[in-house]
């Protein structure tokens, strides 16, 4: 147990955990704010991956990463005005639209990549994103290298978190997306469009999940895999309800799953323990679960959550 | 002027006329794909139908693929039908060819360990789907979500069993050992890959439209998901229709493994399905929730799948636009639905 106990203070380690959570934190702030709305978005898997797609595309035609992170993030905001399309503007079941969504993404991802690289054995790689140390604060020891010598995508990360609690809970807009997440009858008759406030949320959520899937390519991986965002979506989703819907909490539920992914890459590499590293994998899942059942009692979900609005039913 | 009216019923043709033109305008938005690809859209759609179905091994091939889809589309039908959202099909399939390999590879007589497969995958399949239920009756827990996450965890459990201790001592790839060879399920069709299995998951649909259409449970399955208030007035247990339809749908998902493991591959592997619980949500909303229209919508999915590969190696185009043809006529048919709850009528401008 002391050999576990002296991985976790060291900086690889730390680096690792910010590194893991970077990605999901994006992902699950993105579908926080489709949920706050009322927007159930189960399009996270494949929009992850075709964004993730389209940026280290982008990047590697152009040679300018921050034009591949706006393209993904661009195609992640498309996708999710398509969810929005579907499920706001029209109404149909967000649950099925949103297997349709990721099944959509990921076969054009999948096609798109195939059809631009070609089949080959070893998959094209570019140089990602360099570490940019922080002046003074990349000082400070074991915290400093591990936090703050890290992606500039990771910096923003860790801006994005108080920023969106920021917009959520002390901006009208964020109001707004509140009302049309928990009432939007009393929404509309405030004179908050409920369809407008939704599909922004939507859109903005997708942005972000463009966002998460530029880092796996740009800075986690320099690489385009199949395999590359692997359940991500869906541990995001998993996140946000584990998170209770709150931006800090979520974060908060990211890096705890970070940590525990990074100490299960640890056991695996230095073949501590003998626990089958999917028992960690799994875990995420499983806890959420288990939150689900005793949350419930206390309902804190969104309550207009899966329900589409029409301004005509009264 | 034009106006969306409220439908209050639907002619008996939407059934039939709604996934045609849902799957037209998916090959329609494709056809661009193709152009993209550089290659003629009639001849990529021409090697697409005639290696799926042009002659008979072909046609045996697509209703291969199609087996384990005829049954994950039953069982997201019959569970949609009592407005149980599984999801979870992916994962009650994985536990299904996961429980019947454990059986098929304990020596016995053939046709019993093929029943024994089919009855322990099935219940493994329950089981997995036996969770969300339980959840949503006894703590309201949404039943999407929970049945989501539980396909995660089923594919985890799988592989720590495939790479640990379950792992194949002598091929020493991350696969389960094969089933017995008695348990191997029968082919029906020399030189052919057509199995028993294939002929189970095909007398499946009818059975399960009986089942919906004609029993007092596929009664109160329907009622409970039109209308669950007046189902209860009715004195119908809501939440125990819920259990039943839920173990029923998840022996359906499981039955789609067993079928992979007896008749196909022989063993577990990590991709021993390739999203065949999600194509189940397609097939499903192809055929309106109708256990019938199952098979025709799970042989089409299939023979996008079969036809793509070959369609593939003649014309250049990635074999992975049979994975944008299902998303997109999932999204097409869901938007052709709409036409079942309004109408385009004409109104006159008023003076």
């Amino acid at each position: 147990m002391s050999a576990v106990f002296e991985q976790i203070f060291q900086v690889g380690f730390l680096a690792a955990i910010i590194r893991i959570a970077t990605p999901l934190a994006f992902a699950t702030l993105g579908e926080m704010f489709s949920e706050r709305a009322g927007v159930l978005n189960l399009g996270i898997e494949g929009i992850m991956l075709l964004s993730a797609m389209a940026g280290f595309t982008a990047a590697s035609l152009s040679g300018s990463l921050w034009l591949g992170v706006l393209v993904a993030v661009l195609v992640g905001a498309l996708m999710g005005a398509l969810h929005a399309l579907f499920t706001v503007a029209l109404g149909l079941s967000q649950h099925v639209c949103g297997i349709g969504v990721t099944l959509f993404c990921s076969g054009l991802a999948y096609f798109l990549y195939r059809l631009i690289f070609g089949q080959q054995s070893v998959p094209p790689s570019i140089g990602g994103f360099k570490p940019v140390p922080i002046p003074l604060l990349a000082d400070i020891p074991i915290l400093g290298p591990a936090v703050f010598n890290q992606f500039t995508l990771v910096y923003l990360a860790i801006i994005a978190v108080p920023l969106a609690a920021f917009v959520l809970y002390r901006t009208p807009w964020g109001l707004s997306v509140r009302m049309v997440g928990e009432n939007p009858r009393a929404a509309d008759s405030a004179g908050v469009s409920v369809i407008a406030t939704r599909f922004q949320a939507v859109i903005l959520g997708g942005a972000l999940m463009g966002l998460a899937g530029a880092f796996l390519t740009m800075a986690q991986f320099n690489a385009f895999t199949f395999g590359v965002v692997s359940g991500r979506g869906w541990v995001a989703i998993a996140l946000v309800v584990f998170g209770r819907w709150d931006p800090w909490r979520s974060a908060g539920a990211a890096l705890l799953f970070a940590f525990v992914d990074a100490l299960q890459l640890r056991m695996q590499a230095s073949g501590l323990g003998h626990i089958p590293y999917e028992a960690f994998l799994m875990l995420p899942f499983i806890f959420t679960i288990v939150a689900m059942a005793i949350m419930s009692r206390n309902a804190v979900a969104p309550s207009a959550l899966l329900k589409p609005f029409r301004r005509e039913e009264r | 002027m034009f106006r969306l009216e409220a439908r209050t019923s639907t002619p008996a043709w939407f059934n039939l006329a709604l996934p045609l033109i849902a799957i037209a305008v998916t090959l329609v938005l494709c056809s661009g794909l193709i152009a993209v690809a550089g290659a003629g859209v009639v001849e990529a759609y021409g090697v697409m139908l005639s290696a799926s179905l042009g002659d008979s091994y072909a046609i045996t091939e697509t209703l291969v693929r199609a087996a384990p889809m005829i049954f994950t589309g039953l069982a997201v039908a019959i569970a949609f039908r009592a407005k149980f959202w599984n999801i979870g099909a992916e994962g009650q399939l994985l536990a299904g060819a996961v429980a019947s390999c454990f059986v098929g590879a304990i020596p016995m007589p053939g046709y019993l360990a093929m029943l024994l497969m089919a009855l322990v995958g099935a219940a493994a399949g329950a089981l997995v789907a036996l969770v969300p239920a339980t959840l949503r009756v006894k703590f309201k827990v949404d039943d999407v979500v929970s049945s989501l996450l539980l396909n995660s965890v089923i594919y985890y459990a799988l592989m720590a069993l495939i790479e640990g201790p379950w792992k194949d001592t002598f091929s020493g790839y991350p696969i389960s050992p094969p089933i017995e060879d008695s348990a191997n399920f029968p082919v029906l069709i020399e030189g052919t890959r057509l199995h028993l299995g294939v002929v189970v998951a095909l007398i499946a649909a009818p059975l399960c439209w009986f089942l919906i259409a004609r029993t007092t449970l596929g009664f109160r399955i329907r009622v409970t998901g039109e209308n669950p208030e007046a189902a209860r007035y009715g004195g119908i247990n809501v939440q125990r229709v819920l259990i039943s339809t839920a173990l029923l749908s998840g022996a359906l998902a499981g039955l789609a493994g067993v079928g992979e493991v007896g008749g196909v591959h022989f063993q577990v592997m990590s991709d021993i399905s390739p999203g065949y619980g999600y194509s189940g949500i397609v097939v499903a909303m192809l055929a309106r929730l109708n256990p019938l229209g199952v098979v025709p919508a799970a042989i089409f999915l299939a023979a996008v799948m079969t036809g793509a590969e070959a369609m593939s190696r003649a014309t250049g185009v990635p074999a992975f636009l049979s994975d944008v043809i299902q998303g997109t006529a999932l999204l097409a048919m869901l938007v052709a639905l709409l036409f079942t709850a309004y109408r385009i009528r004409r109104v006159r401008a008023s003076a």
